[in-house]
Formats: C-alpha cells, structure tokens, sequence
C-alpha cells in the first residue's frame, strides 16, 4: 500500500460522492413521491457491482481502489436510514417498513447475482 | 450556490469520509466471511450520527450553505456504505452463517436507526423532521 493508493482512494471516493448525489437527483426528477426512489437505485446498482468485483476477486489494491473507495462511497447507509427514520418519527409507519425491506431485498439479491455473475467470467 | 460549489464540496467531503473508511478497513482485517465486519459496522453507525446530527444543525439559517453538501452527502455518505454491507450479507449466507446475518443486517439498520434518532436529539431536533 503505497501513498500513491491513499490518494487514489480519495479521489474515487470523492467521485463516486458525486456521482451518488447526481444519480440520486436524476431518479427523483423522474420519480416523484415520498419513496426515497433515487438512494434506492444507487444503493441497488451499487450492490450489484461490488457483489460483480467480489466474485472476479481482483487484486487487493485493485478491490481497495473500485471496491472499498470507488462503489463504497458511491452507496450510502446514512442517507437510508436517516429517510427511515424520518418517516418512522412522521408516523409514516407503511414507508418506513418499504424503505426497510425493498433496499435489503433488492440489493441483497442484487449483490448475490453481481458475485455469481462475476465469478462466472 | 453554484453547481460547481456543491459538487466540490460534496467531492472533498466524500473523499475525506472515504479515507476514513477504507483506513478503518485496512486497520481491521477481515478474512472469515463469518467474522463480525466491525470496521463497516462502526463506519455506517458513527456515520449515521453524524448525519442526523448535521442535517438538523446544518438546516438553520445562518450556516455556511456549502457546509451541508460538505458534511451530509459527502462526508456521511462517503464514510457509511450500503454496498459493502450488502456483499457481507451474501458471504455470510454463503458461509451458511444464517444467524450472523440475520444478526448483522438487525444491528445495523436497528441501532442505524436509533444512531440517526440520537444524532438528532443530541443537536436539539423537536417535532417532525426537515
């Protein structure tokens, strides 16, 4: 591991920052409602494609840089749980249960799919 | 704020979060896809706090308007990751470690839950959110 990598990290995960919140705003112009839709599709995708390098298990400054930094920064769990609780302290008892269970659902089977696929090729 | 600003923040706040992260990884190896994540575990509840700290603070007039894209989504949402712990799922399911993960995704999103609802109260939130 060498600085090198560090700042490689940095910049990815800057970036997939950015790319989370552009996505994120991009799927709720389409969207709209109070499902958090946007969060729900980076998180998804996100999943799909660490699950995808998980099964080609690269190596580890390779899984560091895409993996860790790259699709890690690119996912969120505090967005998620923080419209959680917002609709639990709303009383909004049915959206906050959806926006517990599809993300998990979702990206779990999307996670398990991406590593099939990608110990496959 | 111009476009520019609040992705620029939102970049220098992810990488940070990022840095965090990964150095929290690396520091706690990993190698028994049975074994506890606490690196992923700690980031996403120190980061949920955080940001039900900061949503609240960072909404009140007055504040720096590039403080939040900053701190929330760039910050929280590069220290936390959904991703990762989604991949610690499907290991520990693989592993046949059915109550681990059953523990883990509980603790996570329960006490991720609970760490947003403290972050909040604790930065002196009242009533109905946002």
């Amino acid at each position: 591991m060498t600085a090198l990598t560090w700042v490689g990290v940095a910049v990815l995960g800057g970036t997939g920052a950015v790319l989370r919140l552009v996505v994120d705003e991009a799927v709720r112009a389409r969207v709209p409602g109070p499902f958090p839709a946007g969060i729900l599709v980076v998180n998804v995708v996100g999943a799909f494609l660490l699950g995808l390098l998980a099964g080609l298990a690269p190596d580890p400054d390779v899984a560091l840089l895409l993996g860790t930094a790259f699709v890690g920064a690119y996912t969120t769990f505090s967005t998620w749980v923080l419209d959680v609780a917002v609709a639990a302290s709303a009383r909004l008892r049915a959206l906050a249960v959806a926006n517990v269970v599809v993300p998990l659902v979702a990206g779990l089977a999307a996670a398990a799919l991406g590593r099939a696929l990608g110990a496959a090729l | 704020m111009a476009r520019i600003r609040v992705l620029a923040a939102v970049f220098a706040g992810g990488a940070a979060g990022t840095l965090l992260r990964a150095g929290l990884a690396e520091a706690v190896a990993r190698d028994d896809p049975a074994a506890w994540p606490w690196a992923t575990f700690a980031a996403n509840l120190i980061g949920a706090f955080l940001l039900g700290w900061w949503a609240t603070r960072l909404s009140r007039p007055g504040v720096d308007p590039r403080l939040r894209p900053l701190l929330t989504t760039g910050l929280c949402g590069g220290l936390t990751t959904f991703s990762t712990l989604q991949v610690e799922l499907v290991g520990m399911l693989r592993a046949d470690e059915w109550c681990v993960a059953a523990g883990y995704v509980a603790a996570s999103v329960g006490l991720g839950v609970l760490a947003v609802l403290a972050g909040r109260r604790a930065a002196g939130a009242r009533g109905v959110p946002r």
